[in-house]
């Protein structure tokens, strides 16, 4: 059985009814802003708007804890190394040997793990709650993006789960030839090589093998140097909903950085 | 004229040769086909088969990917520019399919013919109904059968109404159920829309009584036979020449000719070692997604062959590769008796690779999938030389041995990739004989093969069987089973069960 990764099971959320396109604008209207600066104040407001969507989404919290824990994870990482190695500014909070943690590096440390949760989030909301096909339609239909582009890489993306499996495959298949069940660190790394190539081989196949079977139903073909009229069988549409999710989007970036501004903690990163 | 009226094919003196290549893959051709007619192409591999149903569908390529002679049109007008009068029908069921959503698909050749959208959801629904595919259009394309996805890709073509509907070997890949499936969809849509059709496929028996005629292209250029299956099919001299190309030809068997088959294996000497015991065994992908067949008893001795039989997706492979020591057990017993463990071990999933391949020996169902270097020769002595260590001697001794056997000797320098399919089926089984191991076991060993492969793969499972290797053959092909095994295992819900032995 092939993983599945163009059909993800839905919940049936507010978010999951709104187009792809409003929620990808939100996100990144998140994203970018917070990405102009490091301070605490603009992570933490705009962590704990997103925390209080999360109901919108659909998905039990322990769930969400369950599927994104790496990313907290990383998240604690930066904190922790950025607390250990940043700029040694302010009281000394914490001395273990050759660790020296202050009052300057612990802040920073924890603004970088609240940003990097703040930042990420969004890309998690839109995760859960997007189809890749209603994704595809909302790029080709509502911003334009050329069917070529869009549908290659959606029709590529289902080739990914065929290629986990492959990948599977190969592992027994090279096995019973006697390849890399070695203790030596070296072979081992020789013989995942050994597989990657081979499943890029057949990745090429595949795909090769599918540009085919596309082109053979008029997909991609150029009239007179212009891509050929196409249709859509699904219409992607915007309804009151997606000015809600974008109007949010603005909302949640606004409040960060007026609440940044108002504490002056508002620190842009090239400043 | 409305575009589904069924479009009619004209060749004259046509030629194509791919790009890189020396020879011509088809030239001289000189074909006309009425609209509506239903066309059996046959040909030995390397015919040009492929090439010519490639060059219908439009998809051959512009000027830099061949060279292009004569004139190849459909309606009349040249078969790149007839866009959408066309549609193709390919053997590999997971590399044909664009969508998600089983919706989806069938619509996508539509919109990409630009068909106004109050339009498609209807063809989409009639072309579902012409293949008998009763699903929901959100159902994941990804969780379909084999033979629901070559329907599901026979019905995004019929949705795009086309007059000539091309297929090649839509059903190579396919289990007995999943073949006659995509048969019957054929059959009744061309009912319905009175399309034209050509089929490639070298089992010919499939296709026989749906086709008005049977079209033989000859290797050397233009056509061997033109007619209608029952005149081409009976005449002595084109069955010859057909099962000579390794075409399945009705009531030709590929071991016997046109004599009654036989079992290859009478008055073998019965050994009685065993090699490999189950008890209340179940295997699965993984211990933690739990057993796919539980249950399962059985003891595989010394020279002695076993078939596993049973729908797809039933867990045979799982089975295989479980007794194979490449997935461990998932609940019972599996042990490797002294015979076959010599000093290595009950467990044969615990083994070490190097103690494995001079053991147990597995043939993957894809030959590319096992593959490890750039040259025949050097996949050869792989095995014996680096992981086996055998003195250098001995792996010449063994490497020469297997080449002469199975025909690759003047294919040693050749990269394994750029084989025909039946070579590359050889040299797969080769690699592992190349360690001697005293139980094989293959996974769809004939799938997809010409006669002339089946037979000689056979011929040498029988010659290993009377040396006293024993084998394990996962396999849907009935003339495989009757002529070699010794007992019939059949997987399905999750049991395995003995069914029997062949005659």
């Amino acid at each position: 059985m092939s993983v599945d990764v163009l059909t993800p099971e839905l919940a049936n959320s507010t978010l999951a009814r709104a187009n792809p396109v409003a929620k990808l604008a939100a996100a990144l209207c998140i994203t970018l802003t917070l990405l102009l600066s490091v301070d605490w104040v603009s992570a933490s407001v705009a962590l704990a708007c997103e925390l209080c969507l999360v109901p919108l989404l659909g998905v039990r919290p322990l769930t969400l804890v369950r599927r994104t824990w790496p990313l907290a994870a990383a998240a604690v990482v930066a904190a922790y190394s950025t607390a250990l190695l940043g700029a040694k500014t302010g009281p000394v909070w914490l001395q273990l040997g050759p660790a020296v943690f202050t009052q300057g590096s612990v802040l920073t440390g924890i603004a970088i793990g609240l940003r990097g949760l703040a930042i990420a989030l969004p890309g998690v909301f839109l995760l859960f709650s997007t189809d890749p096909t209603d994704l595809a339609d909302g790029l080709a239909q509502k911003l334009r993006l050329p069917a070529r582009f869009v549908l290659g890489a959606l029709a590529g993306m289902r080739l990914v789960g065929l290629l986990v499996d492959e990948w599977r495959t190969l592992g027994l298949a090279r096995r019973a030839r006697g390849v890399g069940t070695g203790h030596n660190p070296v072979a081992r790394f020789k013989a995942f090589m050994g597989q990657s190539f081979a499943l890029l081989v057949q990745a090429i196949r595949r795909a090769t093998r599918l540009a085919v079977a596309m082109e053979a139903r008029g997909f991609g073909v150029m009239i007179d140097g212009r891509p050929a009229p196409r249709t859509w069988a699904r219409e992607s549409s915007f309804s009151r909903l997606d000015f809600w999710v974008a109007a949010g989007g603005v909302a949640i970036a606004a409040l960060a950085v007026g609440a940044a501004v108002v504490l002056r903690t508002w620190n842009v990163v090239w400043g | 004229m409305p575009a589904s009226a069924p479009a009619g094919v004209r060749a004259r003196g046509w030629g194509w040769r791919h790009a890189g290549r020396k020879a011509f893959a088809v030239s001289g051709l000189d074909l006309e086909i009425a609209p509506g007619e239903r066309v059996l192409l046959l040909g030995a591999s390397g015919a040009g088969k492929s090439t010519l149903l490639h060059a219908l569908a439009g998809v051959l390529g512009a000027a830099e990917e061949g060279e292009e002679r004569g004139e190849l049109t459909v309606d009349g007008v040249p078969a790149p520019t007839a866009r959408g009068r066309a549609g193709l029908v390919l053997q590999d069921p997971d590399s044909q399919i664009a969508m998600a959503r089983v919706g989806d698909e069938v619509a996508f050749g539509c919109e990409n013919l630009a068909v106004p959208r109050g339009e498609i959801w209807p063809r989409v629904h009639r072309a579902l109904d012409d293949v008998g595919l009763d699903i929901p259009l959100d159902r994941s394309t990804a969780a379909l059968s084999g033979g629901q996805k070559q329907r599901l890709a026979l019905a995004g073509i019929l949705a795009m109404e086309p007059g000539l509907v091309l297929l090649d070997e839509p059903t190579a890949n396919l289990d007995p159920e999943g073949v006659q499936e995509v048969r019957e969809a054929v059959r009744r849509s061309l009912d319905r829309t009175g399309a034209t059709l050509v089929v490639v496929e070298h089992r010919v028996s499939v296709w026989a009584e749906l086709v008005d005629r049977v079209v033989v292209l000859d290797s050397g250029g233009g056509l061997l036979a033109d007619g209608p299956p029952e005149q081409v099919l009976v005449d002595g001299d084109v069955r010859r020449r057909l099962a000579g190309a390794g075409v399945w030809v009705p009531g030709w068997h590929p071991l016997t000719g046109e004599a009654a088959s036989q079992p290859l294996r009478t008055g073998r000497p019965q050994r009685e070692g065993e090699l490999l015991a189950a008890e209340a065994l179940a295997v699965g992908r993984s211990p933690k997604a739990g057993p796919v067949v539980g249950g399962i008893d059985l003891v595989l001795r010394e020279g002695h062959s076993a078939s596993v039989t049973g729908p797809n997706g039933a867990g045979k492979s799982t089975l295989a590769l479980t007794l194979a020591g490449l997935l461990p057990a998932v609940g019972g017993r599996l042990e490797a008796l002294p015979p076959l463990a010599r000093g290595a071990g009950k467990n044969p999933a615990r083994w070490r690779s190097s103690e494995l391949v001079s053991r147990i020996g597995t043939v993957f169902q894809e030959p590319e999938h096992q593959f490890l270097t750039p040259r025949v020769l050097d996949e050869l002595e792989f095995g014996p030389r680096r992981v086996a260590r055998r003195p250098e001697k001995e792996v010449r001794l063994l490497v020469d041995g297997l080449l002469q056997r199975l025909r690759l000797d003047r294919l040693a320098e050749a990269n394994p990739f750029t084989l025909s399919g039946g070579e590359k089926r050889r040299l797969s089984v080769a690699t592992m004989l190349a360690t001697t191991p005293r139980l094989l076991v293959l996974d769809e060993p004939t799938f997809g093969q010409d006669a002339l492969t089946w037979a000689e793969l056979v011929r040498l499972l029988a010659e290993l069987l009377e040396q006293g290797t024993s084998l394990v053959s996962v396999t849907h092909d009935e003339d495989f089973t009757a002529a070699l095994s010794d007992s019939i295992y059949r997987v399905e819900g999750g049991r395995a069960a003995r069914v029997g032995a062949a005659a």
